[in-house]
C-alpha cells in the first residue's frame, strides 16, 4: 500500500490558485512591511519580498498557462536582473543617507514632508 | 520535473509554510540580522517553488542572484549602518499599523477573489519541463534580444551609480600627482549635511 496524501481541491496536482494565493500572501506581507518598517534596510527587504511575489506569479502562469513558450520565465529573469540593480543602488543610497543623517530611522528622513 | 503527486504536494506544503513564516519573520522580528537571514530562507523556498514549477534555470538564477548577491549585500549594509539607536516613539503608531494591516488584508482578499473567480484557460499546453533552459536561451537571443542587451546597460549603470553614491573620498593628496587636493571639493565625511551646523552660524 502506498501512502497518498490528497487535500480537497488538490486532486490533480497543485492547482494554479494555490501558487497565486501564496504569492498574494507574500505580496501583502511585503506591502505591510514597506509601510510600517522604521529601519530603512527592512524597507529594502520588504521590496525584495514584493518582487519575489511577482516573480512567483509569473512563474506559475508560465507553467500552467504558457507551458510551451515559457515567456513568464524570461520575464522573471528580467525582473531578477532589475531587482539586483535596485538592491545595489538602494543600498548605496541608504549608505549615503546614513552618512548624512547618522540614522536609519525612516521617520527622520522627513525633509520633503509638508 | 516528474515526481509523484504526493511528494510534490508535501514539498509544496513545506515550502509554503517556510515561505509564509519566513516572510512574516522578515517583517515582524525586531532584530534586523535575524530578518536578513530569514530573507535568505524566503529566497531559498521561492527557488524550491520554482523547481516545482518546472523552472530549474530560474531556480538556479534565484539562488545565485538573490541568496548569493542580494542577501549578502543586505547583510553588508546592516553591518555598515549597524548603530544601536533607540527609536523615538511616534503618536498614533499602533493606529497606523492597524490601518495599514486592514488595507493589506483588503488587498489580499481582493487578490484571492480575483485568482479564485477568474476562469483561467486551464489546462494549458503541456509544460516543456527540462527543455525550459533551451527555450529561455532561444527567447533571449531572438525575440527578447533588445531587453537582454538593455539589461546589461542597466546593470552597468547600476554598478557605476552605486559606486558613485556610496564612495567616500578621504584622500588628502591627489593619488596621481601627489599634490594636496582642494578639500572643499571633497565630501565632508563626519559632518551631516542636513543637521544643524554650529560652526557656520557664527557671524562676526
Amino acid at each position: 500500500m502506498t501512502f497518498a496524501l490528497v487535500l480537497p481541491g488538490f486532486n490533480n496536482g497543485i492547482p494554479l490558485q494555490a501558487y497565486l494565493a501564496l504569492a498574494a500572501v507574500l505580496f501583502c506581507t511585503g506591502v505591510w512591511g514597506l509601510i510600517n518598517s522604521r529601519n530603512a534596510v527592512r524597507v529594502l527587504m520588504s521590496i525584495e519580498l514584493m518582487l519575489n511575489a511577482v516573480n512567483l506569479n509569473l512563474m506559475a502562469f508560465s507553467n500552467y498557462l504558457d507551458g510551451q513558450l515559457i515567456r513568464g520565465q524570461v520575464f522573471a529573469i528580467f525582473v531578477i536582473t532589475v531587482a539586483a540593480a535596485e538592491a545595489a543602488v538602494g543600498l548605496a543610497i541608504l549608505l549615503s543617507l546614513y552618512r548624512n543623517r547618522e540614522t536609519v530611522d525612516m521617520e527622520r528622513f522627513n525633509l520633503l514632508r509638508w | 520535473m516528474t515526481i509523484a503527486s504526493t511528494t510534490e504536494l508535501i514539498c509544496f506544503l513545506v515550502l509554503s509554510v517556510t515561505l509564509v513564516a519566513g516572510s512574516l519573520g522578515v517583517v515582524l522580528l525586531p532584530n534586523i540580522v535575524y530578518s536578513a537571514f530569514l530573507l535568505g530562507g524566503v529566497f531559498l523556498s521561492v527557488a524550491g517553488l520554482y523547481l516545482l514549477l518546472n523552472a530549474s534555470f530560474v531556480a538556479a538564477a534565484q539562488v545565485l542572484v538573490y541568496v548569493g548577491a542580494v542577501n549578502v549585500l543586505i547583510l553588508f549594509a546592516i553591518m555598515l549602518v549597524n548603530k544601536k539607536e533607540t527609536l523615538a516613539a511616534i503618536p498614533g503608531l499602533l493606529l497606523r499599523r492597524v490601518l495599514s494591516g486592514a488595507v493589506c488584508a483588503g488587498l489580499f482578499a481582493l487578490l484571492l477573489r480575483v485568482s479564485f473567480t477568474t476562469d483561467w484557460a486551464l489546462p494549458g499546453p503541456t509544460p516543456v519541463g527540462e527543455e525550459a533552459t533551451i527555450r529561455i536561451g532561444e527567447h533571449l537571443f531572438s525575440d527578447y534580444l533588445l531587453p537582454f542587451e538593455l539589461a546589461s546597460v542597466l546593470l552597468l549603470m547600476a554598478m557605476i551609480g552605486a559606486i558613485v553614491l556610496a564612495r567616500r573620498d578621504v584622500f588628502s593628496t591627489d593619488v596621481i600627482t601627489g599634490e594636496p587636493v582642494d578639500q572643499g571639493l571633497i565630501e565632508k565625511v563626519r559632518t551631516p549635511l542636513l543637521l544643524e551646523k554650529p560652526a557656520l552660524e557664527k557671524t562676526p
